[in-house]
């Protein structure tokens, strides 16, 4: 499976992604920078990092967003490549406009960094494929900008389309209807804020976030 | 020019028999922006001048040691070809002032120590001591220096695995911040900080040069008083995101063969970067001021020199390798700049407009600053403690103590931190020890810190001895073996003799614990003048110390696995409860001896302990330290979800339960199991199981009970 992930100047899970989709698909990712303005050909998966890309200056995500290889993003993202963005990731694709509605700082104002209880919303997609419907699993969270709105209609759409992929099983940082992560409508794009590659081995203490990577590996290779 | 008054002179700091000496050393008057170089070189917290000749006493080798005190950081062989780097450094002065940019640039300076030598921050520890957790002004200090400590370390994606938070009313007016970095490079790629090659271009890398921070050094020599606030302009502001883009350039660059030498420039910013560099290196450099990059136009040479913005380093390059390394910077968008080149004249020369504004030779500003033998007075040995009634309510005072100040849950600290990126972090923070993979092996590198003010404060030897052997024992608790240290030692003024007379004895102590135990000193730093309107801290050398284990999956946690398990107890046990932290929040008494340390029977303890764990005869490890036994034990049942049952001994209850000696650990094995004759007292003391910890005989406490009485206290602190 041929994956990529993306560095912005600031990114700080490039490392720990590009790990956790070597270990799982068995072939080292492409490491793409925010400056290049072409993407390897035939790419089955766009991964952006979390991390603090430019500082979190202006708003968490919005200046990677405008970086050149973004425009190659959108447009491979609308050509049904599948994307993902992890914590600073899902904020870049929410300003790209390839997600709707933000992340916000946390109700709590403080930086929150724990492991979490998450619902496993839908299964109908390749990146949730390996896990169970309804199913609770535990993947930490890392963010001070994770506090996820939209206006009512946007998140009754949200809901009713099966876009909703995670919730929150407990309250982390006051996010609308308790949501963790969505997908576009066409289902190639998640967003979430918690770190799947953060619980991928024994060492971990968890692999529940290694169904997320195998469930996309099985659908794509 | 600025003829220089005894006004000026004393402004800077500098002592008149300290301003006789530059005087004699350069044979003339300087202008100011000499003096002014001269008075951060020579100031306590650049010259260690009161404390260097006791410093000595430390021992600082042993085989794996490839680098002491004396670099930037020190340097550890962790087998295989890897290098733990580290390094702990206090930022107190400024964190009191602005807690949140005090710390954050705290934690910014001691990681730009570790990477400035070749190796990737892999970790970071704060110790931290606030005033009374009561105290009016503790809760905002405690607010800022942990968002400070977060916004830095998780936005440059070090993960912040451990440390110590404590409260005592002798840091009301004086906090202390204390920042550890470990990092992680290989033996052969080592970068250290003398300059060489005459010629070769000195390159000033990352951010610009503006006007903050200029004395910081000097403040940070000097006592407290009510007009500290109006300091603020001398603290750092820190930009974290230009940190990770530094890191990351200077670790590109570092890959190639292009650097001779290179340090970051921290306290005294390029003064003490380029006077360090060509006095290290015996040879003489030549700056060109108006090459500096800087935030905005008008800055003198004295500005640029004292300046301690944040986030620069300055690089002796190969001579020709400049393309090549300013090409990196540009990529990383950070400046990149060819200030000046190493001479053979032995001399700090600086030019500006196209005149010499400062010719000095190097020896007087480094190597041959002030060093003061002060007369110093040894702490009284504390009459032994008398009578003290027995506990009324055992297990009642067990939930007070665990949620008491210093006793209860760090958890609202630690969430604030990322302590798992780098997905490494194999033991969380809330262990004795936090353990981080060697990334790519099954090594890991355990790292905890440690002191007890109040048994340095009691009788500093045995503090200082104290000091030592809690990391050591922390560190054997999860299966590591102890390799080396790094110390901050934060004071009040030495000018007292009764204070140097603390610093003394803590490095007495600090000294027998290394050699007994094979745990030399390989970095460290000192703060001095920690003391507000004549009111001195609890001297408080704080301790951050590095072992090694081979394989993490054979390390242990302090979290009870199984009901049904025999739990033993290693080490003897006199009660001592002296200093013990059930005096001081039940009988509200801060008196006695502190607990002796025999560390004969602490290495003894703690070399049995550890093969246990590694040959995986140990089901869960704790070492019992602050609040004795019974603590230790609770916090093994709240880690674990299940409770416990012990029998006590002797007739003074409170002294079994809550008497703090030391060299013990809490350890549970199967049923059965047979352990192996112990170099130390070993008695069995009780089971596993059940949801209550239950003490035969007196009494028993629900686990959510006490966990609910540890994990509130913060949490409602804060919200109040």
């Amino acid at each position: 499976m041929k994956t990529a992930v993306v560095v912005f100047p600031g990114s700080n899970c490039d490392r720990d992604l590009a790990v956790a989709l070597e270990l799982i698909t068995g072939v080292k990712p492409a490491m793409l920078w925010h400056d290049d303005t072409e993407l390897p050909a035939g790419l089955e998966l766009i991964a952006l990092p979390g991390g603090f890309s430019h500082g979190d200056y202006l708003r968490s995500g919005a200046i990677a967003a405008r970086a050149p290889i973004m425009r190659e993003v959108i447009e491979a993202a609308g050509k049904g490549t599948p994307v993902l963005g992890i914590c600073n990731g899902f904020q870049v694709l929410t300003e790209a406009g390839l997600l709707p509605g933000a992340l916000m700082r946390n109700a709590g104002l403080d930086f929150v960094c724990r492991d979490v209880a998450l619902e496993v919303v839908t299964t109908e997609t390749p990146f949730t494929k390996g896990y169970q419907p309804g199913e609770t699993i535990r993947i930490p969270v890392a963010h001070h900008d994770g506090n996820f709105q939209a206006d009512a209609d946007t998140l009754d759409r949200l809901e009713q389309q099966g876009q909703v992929a995670f919730r929150y099983a407990e309250e982390v940082n006051g996010s609308a209807r308790q949501i963790a992560g969505i997908l576009n409508a066409k289902g190639n794009v998640l967003g979430m804020m918690p770190h799947p590659e953060r619980v991928v081995e024994q060492a971990h203490g968890n692999t529940d976030g290694r169904k997320l990577f195998e469930g996309l590996l099985n659908v794509l290779a | 020019m600025t003829a220089i008054t005894p006004e000026i002179v004393a402004e800077h700091g500098l002592q008149p028999d300290e301003y006789a000496r530059i005087l004699k050393a350069i044979g003339r008057e300087p202008n100011l922006l000499e003096l002014g170089i001269f008075s951060v070189m020579w100031s306590e917290h650049c010259s260690y001048k009161s404390s260097r000749i006791h410093l000595a006493k430390l021992p600082t080798k042993a085989p794996w040691v490839i680098q002491g005190p004396g670099e930037n950081a020190g340097v550890i062989d962790i087998g295989d070809g890897d290098a733990a780097i580290f390094k702990m450094e206090s930022h107190n002065h400024p964190s009191f002032i602005e807690p949140y940019q005090g710390a954050a640039t705290g934690v910014g300076g001691i990681m730009r120590d570790v990477f400035t030598m070749g190796a990737r921050p892999v970790a970071n520890l704060n110790s931290l001591s606030f005033g009374a957790a009561t105290h009016p002004k503790t809760k905002q200090l405690l607010r800022g220096v942990v968002a400070g400590i977060g916004g830095y370390g998780n936005c440059t994606g070090v993960p912040t695995v451990g440390g110590e938070v404590r409260f005592h009313p002798s840091y009301n007016g004086n906090i202390l911040v204390n920042a550890m970095c470990v990092g992680l490079a290989r033996t052969d790629k080592i970068f250290y900080s003398a300059a060489a090659g005459i010629g070769n271009p000195v390159v000033y890398v990352g951010s610009k040069t503006g006007r903050d921070g200029i004395h910081g050094a000097t403040m940070a020599s000097a006592e407290f008083d009510e007009d500290s606030e109006s300091k603020r302009p001398t603290v750092q502001v820190g930009d974290p995101f230009m940190e990770k883009l530094l890191i990351e350039a200077c670790l590109e660059l570092m890959a190639t063969d292009a650097i001779v030498a290179i340090q970051d420039m921290g306290a005294a910013g390029l003064t003490s970067s380029s006077v360090e560099m060509a006095s290290k290196g015996g040879v003489g450099i030549k700056l060109i001021m108006d090459n500096v990059p800087t935030r905005e136009e008008g800055m003198t040479p004295y500005e640029m020199m004292l300046s301690e913005s944040q986030e620069r380093m300055l690089m002796i390059l190969k001579p020709g390798a400049e393309p090549q390394a300013e090409a990196i910077f540009r990529k990383w968008a950070l400046d990149f700049a060819v200030i000046g080149h190493v001479t053979d004249t032995g001399r700090l020369q600086l030019e500006w407009q196209g005149e010499m504004v400062c010719d000095l030779p190097l020896d007087p500003i480094g190597e041959d600053a002030p060093k003061y033998d002060r007369p110093w007075a040894p702490t009284p040995p504390r009459a032994p403690l008398g009578e003290v009634a027995d506990s009324a309510d055992l297990m009642g005072d067990l939930v007070k103590l665990l949620g008491s100040a210093d006793l209860a849950s760090r958890r609202w600290v630690w969430e604030q931190y990322d302590h798992m990126v780098g997905a490494d972090t194999v033991q969380r923070p809330g262990g004795d020890a936090a353990l981080v993979r060697v990334h790519g092996t099954k090594k890991a590198l355990a790292i905890s810190t440690d002191v007890t003010p109040r048994y340095v404060f009691a009788d500093p030897l045995e503090g200082g001895k104290q000091a030592i052997a809690e990391t050591w024992r922390n560190i054997t608790a999860v299966g590591a073996t102890p390799l080396a240290v790094t110390d901050c030692m934060n004071f009040a003024a030495p000018t007292r003799p009764e204070i140097m007379g603390q610093f003394v004895g803590a490095i007495e102590g600090m000294a027998q614990a290394c050699r007994a135990l094979d745990y030399p000193v390989v970095s460290g730093n000192v703060s001095l003048y920690n003391e507000t309107e004549g009111q001195g801290i609890l001297p408080t050398p704080g301790i951050g110390g590095v072992g090694l284990i081979a394989d993490w999956e054979r390390s242990a946690t302090l979290a009870l696995k199984a009901a049904g398990e025999e739990i033993w107890l290693v080490g003897a046990s006199a009660g001592h409860l002296g200093q013990s932290i059930w005096l001081r929040e039940i009988r509200g008494l801060e008196d006695g001896p502190p607990p002796p340390v025999d560390l004969t029977a602490e290495r003894a303890a703690g070399d049995w302990v550890r093969a246990l764990i590694l040959n995986g005869t140990l089901t869960a490890v704790h070492d019992t330290a602050d609040g004795g036994l019974l603590v230790a034990l609770a916090e093994m049942a709240m880690a674990g979800g299940i409770g416990a049952s012990v029998t006590p001994k002797g007739s003074h209850f409170a002294a079994w339960a809550y008497g703090e000696d030391q060299g013990r650990y809490i350890i549970t094995v199967k049923p059965g199991t047979t352990l192996p004759p112990c170099p130390v007292p070993l008695s069995r003391i009780g089971s596993t199981g059940g949801t209550a910890l239950k003490v035969e005989g007196i009494g028993a406490q629900d686990i959510g009970a006490l966990r609910k009485a540890h994990e509130i206290f913060l949490p409602d602190m804060m919200a109040r």
